[in-house]
């Protein structure tokens, strides 16, 4: 393989949107209820049934829109005409040649912008499971449907042709999952489907040649599949064109457990979808003040959201490698709030994103929800070393579990009542008294000794002393 | 406009297939005589220089129709599934499907 | 012929208790009885819930509540309009034995009017047709004469209006399928403004040009039905958020200072007769003070074309859901794809498999421009040309159908012909427009023509009011034979 091959590489992702109901009817948009319990007369396609727009999803469409710096246009629905069992009416609804977002940007954290061509409204569909030993599509005796998720909201995004790495791909629905949360659109859960990213590969032996013919890659259920898949694919082409055979356009289907793309067996070799305007719906005209409304009810974006974090570490004097990977990993959890929410009450910055990034994103979706006022009352206990950071992070435990909750009777319950100055002099003394070899080479400026003697105040403490107030007391000690 | 190619016996049985219907080598005949005639009809319009004319989807212009995005009740169970002429496990069956979902 | 009693008169003695809405209905099951196997107008009579219906009806009125305008009025409803628990067949084995877990708007809006429905009228499969021979369940035939076609597609409807099995009718018109069987069979059939009338359990058939609307034996009657029907539905997005035309309330107003257009594109291919039956309405139009003026809207004569390109197209689509899954029949085979092909094929009957082919070939790649896209463009061009008329009339005037009935079996062999029998209703849906058909003498043949009045979007209250003075000076229709006259 010659160094100059270069990947190119285009992300269609499939979001599903946050909403109460679905896109064109009023069931429920759940996820994991009964089958066929969240459905009526137009998600099952039943003869006579019209559908009808959601607001709302409409209003996360735009909303997605405007944190892609997209322009957000006048739109219509067309039918996508094709028969599949999961599909109700044997077509989708799906916005086509005019779709309600066209023409955005994504920044990725490194400043690499990505093209978004366009980031239109679509119904999902129903979902197929396969009897049979395989429990996957071929060699399976016969299906079944649940119509639960047909008509389910989605935003599929579709960027530019303009990522040429697998880290960049990363990185893209690392960012793009990250905004979707910060939108408030799609709760970003690729473990539930709710992020489905398809991914459009070719490669080129320089930057100047011409595309290659691409690739679209389906089933990529997490951020390492992607990367994966994609290295795997870009090999598998290189090394056909490298032994003189051509790549044909093709859709493939990644195996996570062999690890490899596979061509996917279709029945029809060429579909022909007949788009046409939907006739049951009507034109979507969004004027200025609709989108502007939208506009102002966004969120901040993650981009910001790093920033601001930054800023709170360089008052403090700036930040470290893995502090940047602490603010990263924060804002793409959604938990920023926490830790600017801690910092404006007293707590160091340091801890309070250590503390976030490291412990509450243990269960993010606990501390999304978490009262924020309970976290800043336990940061600030340890900070006053009131708690030590093995009781801080037991109390965190509890908070999450129980969503909230008072951090200092949390501790009381559990037995972290703060030790006096007095009875931590006593343990230390103690200490220093039953170990004399080590406390005169302590004294004689031996400073690895501090941790031996802290370890042992620990010990007699159950982990209930404070690592800095023990440290204070051994100087205080040796004078 | 330039009128579209004659239809032909080989598109009657592409669009047959399309459609998911079935047709016998008598039918196949049937239908490309008298589709071709409708077609032959529609020349009237496929032959016009209407270059720029807006096309009408919707007769009446109407825009931004929308609801709120509220629950409402769903169909019993028992009544959807009670309708379908094959189900197991709650969900609807179908036989052996041969190939992915587009 | 002794005119039928008004529909608002029986509907305001049922109200007052002087007749019981069971009567009514037992009146009409009776006649339903001697007529039924002759004419086969139903799919389906609803005797013992109709009976149920009626007999809650006079006790509501026991009670001395009011139970609508159409209290104790029995209904037939098309075989596409759903019906909750009640089979819904649009006259197709597919959909045999269905019954839709919900009601169609309409029928919800019956029954909140205190009518009786009494049954699910035939018609042409999936309403494609023009003479209901492509039902699947045998043809209706033309109370005036049982060797002809009633019309279609809503035949079942207006042959049960004309036989006198129920007052009232509800049919769907997408190409002409109210007003030309109505011509056909002598009775009033209208089709409303796109949008007024709400399509949420219309069974599709080419969504942009579908509309529910009235059957009845007098322009009175009609009305009355067509504003308990009418009015916005939030359930249809294309149903119009606008103050309906109350038409009831202005049937009296007359004809005088308006502009009525005789078109003469109507008029082109029409036998002599009928003809000469649209120029009898015009002199009584003139003779009541309309000012009469003969106009030309050329874009019309494109209509047909446009319609068996843009009604197949969208119809390919709404029967492709009909896939052997979920309900209705089906045809068990080795895989999924077999399965829907055996159940559609089996399924379906020629005339709709024939436009479902149609349909799918004017969409697919390579030929969408030029016939799909391009009938939309004619579309836009027919609207135009309306405009340029309505700028100068208030009302268009022609025949509904180029001839009276046409014998049973005469052209069902032959697509295109029959397809021509739509050739006047068709551009007022390309449209979105209003139009009526009404009741206007026998042709040379004694059976009955019908002239039809056009107008602009909304303007039924209009084409209500015209309609009324037209029917004043329609000359007599014979008896159909199976009529035995309503109560008295
Ligand atoms: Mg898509
Ligand atoms: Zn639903």
């Amino acid at each position: 393989m010659t160094t100059e091959w270069q990947m190119v590489i285009g992300l269609e992702v499939h979001c599903e949107l946050k909403t109460a109901t679905k896109l064109f009817c009023g069931c429920p948009n759940v996820f994991g209820d009964e089958p066929n319990t969240n459905v009526c007369p137009n998600c099952l396609g039943l003869p006579g049934s019209l559908p009808v727009l959601n607001q709302q999803a409409v209003e996360l469409a735009m909303a997605i829109g405007t944190a892609l710096h997209c322009e957000i246009r006048p739109s219509t629905f067309h039918r996508k005409n094709y028969f599949y069992p999961d599909q109700a009416k044997d077509y989708q609804i799906s916005q086509y040649d005019e779709p309600i977002n066209v023409n955005g940007h994504l920044d990725l954290p490194d400043g690499f912008r990505v093209g978004i061509e366009r980031a239109h409204m679509e119904e999902d569909t129903g979902k197929t499971s396969h009897a049979g030993a395989s429990g996957r599509i071929h060699g399976a005796d016969y299906s079944l449907v649940d119509y639960n998720r047909s008509g389910v909201p989605l935003v599929e995004i579709v960027s530019d042709p303009d990522m040429r790495t697998a880290d960049q791909a990363r990185a893209y629905v690392t960012e793009l999952r990250a905004i979707l949360v910060a939108s408030g659109a799609s709760d970003g859960k690729m473990e539930e489907g709710s992020m489905r990213v398809d991914a459009n590969v070719s490669v080129r032996r320089t930057v100047d040649d011409p595309f290659g013919t691409r690739c679209e890659i389906k089933n990529l259920n997490s951020v390492r599949s992607l990367g994966r898949a994609i290295e795997y694919e870009a090999g598998r082409q290189i090394a056909l064109i490298e032994s003189g055979e051509r790549v044909i356009q093709q859709t493939r289907h990644w195996d996570e457990g062999a690890g490899r793309t596979e061509a996917l067996r279709s029945k029809e070799d060429a579909y022909d979808y007949r788009y046409f305007l939907e006739p049951d719906l009507v034109p979507l005209v969004p004027d200025a003040e609709w989108i502007r409304a939208v506009g102002d009810t966004l969120g901040m974006m993650p981009a910001a959201r790093r920033s601001r974090l930054a800023a709170l570490l360089d008052d403090a004097g700036g930040m470290t490698d893995a502090q940047r990977d602490q603010v990263t990993t924060v804002v793409d959890l959604g938990l920023d709030d926490l830790v600017v929410v801690a910092v404006a009450a007293g707590v160091g910055s340091g801890l309070a994103l250590a503390r976030t990034a490291n412990e509450a994103a243990t269960d993010a979706d606990a501390a999304r929800v978490l009262d924020p006022k309970s976290y800043v009352e336990l940061l600030t206990l340890e900070a006053q070393g009131s708690l030590s950071a093995t009781q801080a992070k037991s109390v965190l435990a509890d908070l999450l579990a129980a969503g909230g909750g008072d951090p200092a009777a949390i501790a009381r319950d559990k037995g972290f009542e703060a030790m006096s100055e007095d009875s931590l002099a006593d343990t230390v003394a103690q200490a220093v008294a039953d170990n004399p070899d080590e406390w005169s080479r302590f004294c004689e400026g031996d400073d690895k000794l501090a941790g031996f003697f802290t370890g042992l105040v620990m010990k007699a403490t159950k982990g209930q002393a404070n690592g800095k107030a023990v440290a204070a007391e051994l100087r205080r000690l040796r004078g | 406009m330039t009128e579209p190619a004659r239809l032909t016996r080989e598109d009657v049985a592409h669009v047959a297939a399309l459609a998911r219907l079935h047709l016998s080598d008598e039918e196949l005949d049937l239908y490309t005589g008298q589709l071709a005639q409708v077609l032959d009809h529609a020349a009237d319009v496929a032959s016009l220089d209407l270059a720029g004319v807006v096309p009408t989807a919707h007769a009446m212009a109407v825009t931004n129709v929308m609801r709120l995005d509220e629950p409402r009740p769903c169909l019993d169970r028992d009544e959807v599934l009670g309708q379908a002429p094959s189900v197991e496990d709650h969900r609807f069956r179908v036989p052996r499907i041969l190939g992915e979902a587009p | 012929m002794t005119a039928p009693r008004p529909v608002q008169e029986t509907a305001a003695m049922i109200r007052a208790g002087e007749e019981s809405a069971v009567e009514v209905l037992e009146h009409h099951l009776a006649v339903i009885d001697a007529g039924e196997e002759s004419i086969h107008a139903f799919n389906l009579v609803m005797g013992d819930s109709a009976r149920d219906r009626a007999r809650a009806i006079d006790a509501q009125v026991a009670a001395g509540e009011d139970p609508g305008p159409l209290a104790g009025i029995p209904v037939a409803l098309k075989d596409n309009l759903c019906t909750r628990g009640v089979p819904t067949t649009c006259s197709s084995r597919i959909l045999e034995g269905w019954r839709p877990p919900y009601d169609a708007t309409v029928v919800t809006r019956l029954a909140d009017a205190g009518a009786v429905i009494i049954g699910k009228t035939n018609m042409d499969e999936f309403a494609m047709g023009s003479s209901t021979e492509t039902s699947a369940f045998g043809t209706t035939c033309n109370p005036h004469d049982l060797t002809r076609v009633p019309g279609g597609s809503s035949g079942g409807s207006a042959a049960a209006v004309a036989a006198g099995f129920a007052p009232l009718a509800l049919g769907s018109d997408t190409g002409g399928s109210i007003r030309q069987p109505a011509a056909l069979c002598g009775v009033v059939g209208m089709k409303p403004t796109y949008g007024t009338v709400s399509r949420y359990g219309l069974v599709a058939f080419a969504s942009s040009l579908d509309q529910i609307g009235p059957f009845a034996t007098s322009v009175a009657d009609a009305a009355l039905l067509f504003d308990v029907i009418g009015g916005h539905d939030p359930l249809d997005s294309t149903s119009l958020n606008r103050p309906t035309p109350r038409v009831l309330s202005v049937l009296d107003e007359g004809v005088d200072g308006m502009t009525v257009g005789v078109l003469t594109e109507f008029l082109d291919g029409a036998d002599p007769d009928v003809v000469a039956r649209v120029n009898q309405a015009a002199e009584a139009l003139a003779a009541a003070g309309a000012r009469i003026e003969e106009i030309s809207v050329p874009e019309v004569a494109l209509g047909l074309s446009a319609y068996y390109l843009i009604a197949p197209g969208e119809a390919s689509s709404n029967l492709a859901r009909y896939d052997g899954v979920r309900y209705g029949v089906r045809v068990d085979a080795e895989d999924t794809v077999a399965m829907n092909t055996a159940t559609r094929t089996a399924g379906f009957g020629a005339e709709v498999k024939r436009r479902i082919m149609l349909g799918t070939y004017v969409l697919s790649a390579g030929y969408m421009d030029a016939y799909y896209n391009q009938a939309l463009r004619v579309r836009t061009k027919i609207i135009e040309g309306f405009a340029t008329a309505y700028a100068r009339c208030d009302v268009l005037l022609g025949p509904t159908a180029p001839t009276t009935a046409f014998a049973i079996g005469a052209k069902v062999d032959d697509p295109l012909t029959m397809y021509l029998s739509d050739v006047c209703t068709i551009p007022t849906n390309l449209a979105g427009h209003p139009a009526i058909s009404i009741p206007f003498g026998p042709g040379d043949d004694g059976l009955p023509i019908g002239v039809q009045l056009l107008g602009p979007a909304l303007s039924e209250g209009t084409l209500f009011q015209v309609a009324a003075v037209v029917e004043a000076a329609a000359p007599a229709l014979r008896v159909p034979r199976i009529t035995t006259g309503a109560p008295s």
